[in-house]
């Protein structure tokens, strides 16, 4: 399919979570949409590589749009869970403190998160602490029960498809090459294609100083900070309720345990200033770091229950003196009219962003009035996941079909079934890290060792291609040099 | 297909070596209701992938290769009539309840099966030690296989994993698949353990990597992973006496395939969720002498008890379970085993944890580290029972002694020890 011969309304660039939020809510208005990601698949960058947490927003500047925005996200997250089924919990979470100086930078905390119009603060004593995590280290803790923890794949996968299903297209593995303004139009250029366009959004994440350049509004700064973080067996994953941080400042969470949908616990993240937005190595020094950082938190894991690290990486926006930047949302009408951009977007965007979409068309809607749809349906539905069913309901999947009853991924007890609803879905993914997302197949504690033969030859089958076009994760990331035996 | 029992004498969790033995043994011992539940397509589990030779020299006198051995048992199973199940997971399995049986349940196909079972045989294996186990540092490239999933590529999927290849961990599967590779056309350039001394057998030493000029390097690692799609190369470092790695020691091997060979681990999740007590030393069950856990009428055989070195050992495990299994659910009592099996720091772990005394002592274990010239002995209140001349003794190998009734001093707790 060409997206090239009729011009689209807008083009979003980059499907990280923004992306797929500005297109799922674009998508309430008569509009072409299209939306441009150099990669096969939607948030394969920052959106796919951080904690997964919900934040109160109670940590950032007074007046800020990250505290602004985040604190519309963190209310929203409830309803926009039931709208698209994605995995979501208001689970709370504790910053644990010890000394008197934490304690008063705790209640700082909380004062600055009310002005923010967070609410549900409040400190808690060892006892109470420890009786909603029992083997944490502390003396003390600011519970904020209105944080949450929510599945980073899925929530940007379903923004995406239910995008889809209004009628937004996805162009995937389309890198941006150039962007010009030609009469009255954006033209962008792939490696083999020109999207037109009267309006264009930057929400490209990692790379949003480059395109912000192409758009003709230069000379923004970017700090990529670089966080690595370990993985830990989900066995444990009882035994951490909800995310435990540390007191932080108001630019580093610091090294926290934490807890995914699924239950894996996650260590970290590290925060090191990186030039490299696209290196992903996990070092060793980090690895150890955060085991020690860890240990002292919450002493209740050995090395033994690793399963994975990753890293994530945060496009921060500085000033000249490297101090960070506010999320800068913007349309320059006298550089680059029609073009939303969208600059710094770190933490909290996973949470903010829903509110960071709206906020970005609310400034659209100054200039241009978009006609509403009748069509538009906020529901998406995901895939049912026979682990999470009853007995009975399970019973009654299998009956229905039958694929349901063959379980591919025994760790996180995956089916045939869902795998091929995972290949067959609306973004029409084609990635062994796509089906992992969507299904968390090749996600448990095996890591793939018993079931990614069966998940590629699916892929191979339902998909037609060749063994060599099996990728992994990214565009030619082979898994195979084609057969063993013709 | 086979008749299916809604109770049962004896459920069989896994259809690989051991399953297999201990389902034919329990019929020969004329145990009739019972039940192989095998997770995969086809009975045999992992040795249906072990195409290479060096099966069954202990336990039929001949060499055969991982699917001829496992087909052995699989005739038998068919000509006897021994019902199981394929492409049917366990899910649950239960432990104590009020009359003894034990709730199994089992995701086919077909529905949602529940059985109840007598005594539940545990037979799920092992798997294999992960990159992210260990935590190797650096990018997450394609390219990063354990020798298992590369083997069952190749051998099961006719899929080729590698051009470039090389291999951190000695492991006999490891070794396995350098030559299989190097026989597929790839090159494997080296293989790194981090131990100085090898993790898998000698005869693999020689017949898959000597045999083929591929070098062993001993007290290397591999210390970053390169590569944002398809792996790049690897940094290999060499690492001290106590396994650190040494600065300024880093070399970059190109490659396109990193085969890891780093361990396994029994897979005891069900065994776990059933309320059986795990030995942290083998990952395993804690057992009886008769391979019943710590939750009566559950028995475990096989690598899912500790990993064994080969599959004769595995199926002969299997068989004496399956003696004591029968004796369990016809009615006897199995003797009482209240005398935990002491070992020092020259032995890694011992099977059985508990023994009676009443019966020969049948050991099973593991050493530390190599030993030259040297002698297992067990001991009974500081008195050497019995004892063993070793030329060599390797962490690779598995070694067992037997210890006749006769000799057993009562009321001691046995000991095991290696000297030197």
């Amino acid at each position: 399919m060409s997206g090239t011969e009729r011009p689209f309304d807008v083009v979003i660039i980059g499907a990280g979570v923004v992306g797929c939020a500005l297109a799922r809510e674009l998508s309430r208005y008569q509009l072409r949409i299209g939306v441009l990601e150099k990669n096969p698949d939607v948030g394969y960058e920052t959106s796919a590589r951080n904690t997964g947490v919900v934040h109160g927003g109670f940590a950032y500047d007074i007046g800020s749009l990250k505290a602004k925005l985040c604190v519309e996200g963190n209310r929203m997250m409830g309803n926009l869970a039931k709208e698209l089924d994605f995995p979501f919990k208001r689970c709370g979470k504790v910053l644990v403190g010890n000394t008197q100086e934490d304690y008063e930078r705790l209640l700082e905390v909380i004062r600055q998160g009310e002005a923010c119009g967070a609410s549900n603060m409040h400190m808690i004593g060892e006892e109470e602490l420890k009786a909603k995590i029992p083997g944490v280290v502390g003396k003390f803790a600011m519970l904020s029960e209105n944080s949450g923890i929510v599945d980073p794949f899925l929530f940007t996968i379903a923004l995406a498809e239910n995008a889809v299903k209004n009628g937004a297209e996805f162009f995937f593995c389309r890198e941006v090459k150039s962007i010009a303004q030609e009469e009255g139009m954006w033209r962008i250029r792939t490696a083999e294609e020109t999207f037109s366009t009267r309006w264009v959004i930057n929400s490209a994440g990692l790379q949003c100083g480059k395109i912000s350049d192409m758009l003709g509004i230069r000379g923004y700064r970017i700090i990529y900070s670089k966080d690595d973080y370990i993985i830990l067996d989900k066995r444990l994953g009882s035994l951490v309720p909800m995310p435990i941080y540390t007191v932080p400042s108001n630019t580093y969470m610091g090294i926290h345990v934490s807890v995914t949908t699924d239950g894996n616990i996650l260590l970290g993240p590290t925060a090191e200033d990186s030039d490299d937005p696209s290196h992903y190595a996990v070092a060793q020094k980090n690895i150890d770091g955060l085991y020690k950082a860890a240990m002292e938190l919450w002493p209740n894991f050995s090395r033994a229950d690793y399963i994975r690290t990753y890293c994530g990486i945060l496009p921060k926006l500085a000033d000249e003196n490297g101090k960070i930047q506010d999320f800068k949302i913007e349309i320059r009408d006298d550089l680059a009219p029609r073009a939303v951009n969208l600059v710094g977007i770190e933490s909290p965007g996973l949470t903010a962003s829903v509110p960071i979409a709206r906020y970005a068309i609310a400034l659209m809607m100054e200039r241009e009035s978009f006609a509403e749809k009748e069509s538009f349906d906020p529901v998406r539905k995901g895939i049912v996941r026979f682990a999470e069913c009853s007995e009975e309901e399970q019973a009654e999947l299998i009956r229905k079909d039958p694929d349901y009853g063959e379980l591919v991924c025994r760790c996180n007890k995956v089916t045939k079934a869902e795998i091929l609803q995972a290949i067959r879905s609306p973004l029409h993914p084609s990635t062994m890290a796509a089906v992992k997302f969507r299904t968390r197949c090749m996600m448990g504690r095996c890591q793939g060792g018993y079931c990614q033969m069966r998940v590629a030859a699916m892929l191979e089958e339902e998909l037609g291609i060749r063994p060599e076009e099996v990728n992994w994760a990214r565009e030619d990331s082979p898994l195979f040099f084609g057969k063993v035996r013709e | 297909m086979e008749e299916r029992y809604q109770e049962l004498d004896v459920l069989i969790a896994g259809g690989g070596p051991a399953g297999l033995a201990a389902a034919v043994r329990l019929w020969e011992n004329g145990i009739r209701k019972i039940l192989i539940a095998e997770r995969e397509k086809h009975l045999g589990g992992i040795l249906r992938q072990c195409i290479h030779d060096g099966f069954g020299l202990t336990r039929f006198r001949e060499t055969l290769s991982g699917p001829e051995y496992a087909g052995r048992f699989i005739d038998q199973v068919k000509e006897l009539q021994i019902p199981y199940i394929t492409n049917a997971s366990v899910t649950h399995i239960g432990g104590n309840s009020e009359d003894g049986t034990h709730r199994v349940q089992i995701v086919t196909r077909e529905g949602l099966l529940e059985y109840r079972a007598k005594a539940v045989v545990l037979a799920m294996g092992c798997r294999e030690r992960t990159r992210g186990a260990l935590a190797i540092p650096g990018e997450r490239p394609a390219g990063v296989y354990t020798a298992g999933v590369a083997q069952a590529y190749m051998n099961l999927y006719n899929r080729m994993p590698a051009r470039e290849a090389v291999i951190l961990g000695s492991g006999d599967i490891g070794m396995i698949m350098a030559r299989r590779l190097t026989l597929e056309g790839a090159h494997v350039q080296a293989v790194f353990e981090l131990q100085p001394y090898p993790s898998g057998l000698n005869r693999n030493i020689r017949q898959c990597l000597e045999d083929f000029g591929i070098p062993l390097y001993l007290s290397h690692t591999v210390t970053n992973i390169h590569g944002t799609k398809r792996l790049e190369g690897v940094t290999v470092s060499e690492v001290d006496r106590n396994l650190r790695v040494i600065p300024g020691t880093e070399k970059y091997w190109p490659c396109d395939t990193l085969i890891l060979s780093v361990g396994l681990l029994p897979e005891n999740e069900l065994s776990r969720e059933a309320g059986v007590v795990l030995d942290p030393k083998t990952g395993g069950a804690f057992v009886s002498e008769r391979f019943e856990t710590s939750v009566p009428g559950i028995f475990a055989a096989g690598n899912v008890l500790h990993v064994h070195d080969l599959a004769d050992y595995v199926s002969m495990e299997a068989e004496d379970l399956a003696d004591a299994v029968t004796e369990f659910v016809t009615g006897k009592e199995l003797q009482e085993c209240r005398f935990p099996v002491r070992y020092d720091s020259t032995v890694h772990h011992v099977i059985p944890q508990k023994v009676s005394l009443t019966r020969d002592l049948h050991l099973s274990f593991r050493v530390t580290r190599p030993f030259e010239d040297c002698r297992i002995e067990v001991l009974q209140e500081d008195k050497v029972i019995a004892f063993r001349k070793l030329k060599k003794a390797l962490p690779a190998e598995m070694f067992s002694i037997t210890v006749a009734k006769e000799k057993l001093i009562s009321e001691s707790e046995p000991e095991v020890r290696i000297v030197w």
